[in-house]
């Protein structure tokens, strides 16, 4: 069944399929960090969205789409508009070097992620894998 | 959308004199004492002061470069207030002036944060030459810098597009003394940086003409280059001539996988070469037969069959990833270098103790995710366990 992006039950898919993902576990064993993904405005959609993740030592324990008057902290965010995450979602922008061009703009403890390149594909290979409605 | 970074390349026959060129009051030369003491050293410096500039050398840069170098490079220059400062010799120095200059300009940094994502904002003290003594390495051009984290024996990939040099000087005599081993391992790192620059899942149209012409004049000279280390006349024209050629190539390569990616051969390299010090350019070397391999019996061969089929390797498609990794096996033993690890003289028993690290290490390098084909965890392991044994790829 395909998810409607952005959505509770497309983060929620997302959590899902990482949670399945030996790639995942393996890679970020010990990563400890949430992200909340900021879906922005744009021509092909009107709101602002925020989806969290969290991720802890190679799972996600939780995943939701969450309300802007009620955001936790987390320890990254990463920014972009709507028609960029769907370029990233069919697989058309390689989000690292979506970030390197400044399409997505990735706050947080850059020194620390840089040290889980293969952990982040996989995040978004998952991403990639859900049948999404835009 | 993407960028394409490269500094000004002086390069040919005598391009090191226009350093005498470059106006410059302070310049530090960071360099390794081995160079200091093969007497390469000596005629840059006396080119740079003939302009009356006043130079410092910092020559106690190691091979796999620390961390730690990087911090004791910065006193230096915070000390010497540089306005220019040189990287001369392999990979190792060069990338340390990289550093080094990041960190003079920005004391607020720390190596480990120099990433590609934020803006540095340099020049505003100083700029930087490389100036490479071997033909290998790339890192005159490369923005990518490569430190050894010898707390965690661990390689980090560093840098930023801000930090590639605004000068490289490509001048072949500075190399044309390379003895056959570093001959052979540096050639082979070139001929590693052109191919999976080329089959890597960054390469562009701008880069792929770069890749594919280094990798062909590479096979073509390298072992030419590997016979005039080896001669007692080396002053042959055909011997300058292959010198010149793999000097030029391994810059070209430079900028074709420094603007693209390099991919797995690299990925395991780092840890081969952080683990058991097996230098750089033969570990990658070791491994590209076997990541060709990989790669040609994924779902998309066709990246490696098009660059076999361009370097002129004839046959069926299906059988052109083997035939590729055969004429680099051959490549490497005319060049005297190993085919496998055990060749390498690595204890299996070793290796064994080390595999699991290994194989973590390698997952989480920034080279493993522009792989034409991805390996799983187990896939990379069994990748090791090849590499070691020598046994062509079948999975
Ligand atoms: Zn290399």
């Amino acid at each position: 069944m395909a998810h409607k992006f952005p959505s509770d039950e497309w983060v929620k898919a997302v959590r899902e399929l990482l949670n399945n993902s030996d790639s995942y576990q393996r890679s970020a064993k010990d990563w400890e960090g949430d992200f909340i993904f900021v879906v922005e405005p744009d021509e092909e959609y009107a709101d602002t969205a925020y989806l969290h993740l969290e991720l802890y030592h190679g799972s996600s324990p939780g995943a939701a789409m969450v309300d802007p008057d009620n955001l936790p902290e987390t320890e990254y965010t990463l920014n972009a508009p709507f028609s960029t995450w769907r370029k990233v979602i069919d697989g058309k922008l390689d989000p690292i070097q979506g970030m390197m061009t400044g399409q997505l703009k990735l706050k947080g403890n850059l020194m620390k992620i840089m040290r889980y390149p293969k952990a982040a594909q996989e995040i978004v290979a998952c991403c990639a894998k859900i049948p999404t409605d835009w | 959308m993407w960028h394409f970074v490269s500094p000004r390349i002086v390069f040919g026959e005598s391009s090191l004199s226009s350093l005498e060129e470059i106006s410059m009051s302070r310049a530090l030369v960071v360099t390794d004492n081995n160079l200091v003491q093969i007497g390469l050293v000596e005629p840059v410096l006396d080119l740079i002061k003939k302009s009356g500039c006043e130079v410092l050398v910092f020559d106690d840069v190691e091979p796999d470069p620390t961390l730690a170098a990087v911090e004791l490079g910065k006193v230096v220059a915070n000390d010497f207030q540089p306005d220019w400062i040189v990287g001369l010799g392999g990979g190792s120095p060069m990338d340390t002036a990289k550093a080094i200059w990041v960190l003079y300009e920005r004391p607020d940094l720390i190596p480990a944060m120099i990433n590609p994502f934020i803006k540095l904002g340099l020049r505003e003290k100083s700029r930087l030459i490389t100036i490479p003594t071997t033909s290998g390495t790339g890192a005159e051009i490369t923005w990518g810098i490569v430190l050894t984290d010898s707390e965690n024996n661990r390689k980090m990939g560093l840098g930023n597009r801000e930090n590639a040099a605004d000068i490289a000087l490509v001048d072949p005599a500075l190399a044309s003394g390379m003895p056959p081993q570093l001959t052979a391992d540096t050639g082979l790192d070139a001929l590693t940086h052109a191919v999976e620059g080329f089959i890597c899942t960054w390469h562009t149209d701008i880069t792929d003409g770069l890749c594919l012409n280094a990798a062909r004049e590479i096979l073509h000279y390298l072992p030419t280059a590997y016979e005039a280390s080896q001669s007692d006349s080396p002053n042959q024209e055909r011997f300058k001539l292959a010198r010149e050629k793999m000097h030029n190539s391994a810059t070209s390569a430079g900028m074709g996988f420094g603007n693209a990616m390099a991919s797995l051969a690299h990925a395991i390299g780092h840890v081969l070469g952080s683990v058991f010090h097996i230098p750089h350019g033969r570990a990658v070397g070791v491994c590209l037969p076997y990541t060709i391999e990989f790669a040609a019996r994924g779902e998309d061969p066709s990246r490696i069959a098009d660059l076999a089929g361009l370097l002129g390797i004839k046959g069926a498609s299906s059988k052109l990833g083997g035939k590729f990794a055969a004429a680099l096996r051959n490549l490497s033993q005319d060049i005297g270098n190993p085919v496998c690890l055990a060749e390498v003289g690595l204890d299996k028993k070793n290796f064994d103790d080390q595999l699991e690290k290994m194989v973590d290490d390698a997952f989480n390098d920034t080279q493993i995710i522009t792989a034409p084909r991805a390996p799983s965890y187990q896939e990379l392991e069994q990748l090791f366990q090849y590499i070691y044994s020598g046994q062509p790829i079948d999975f």
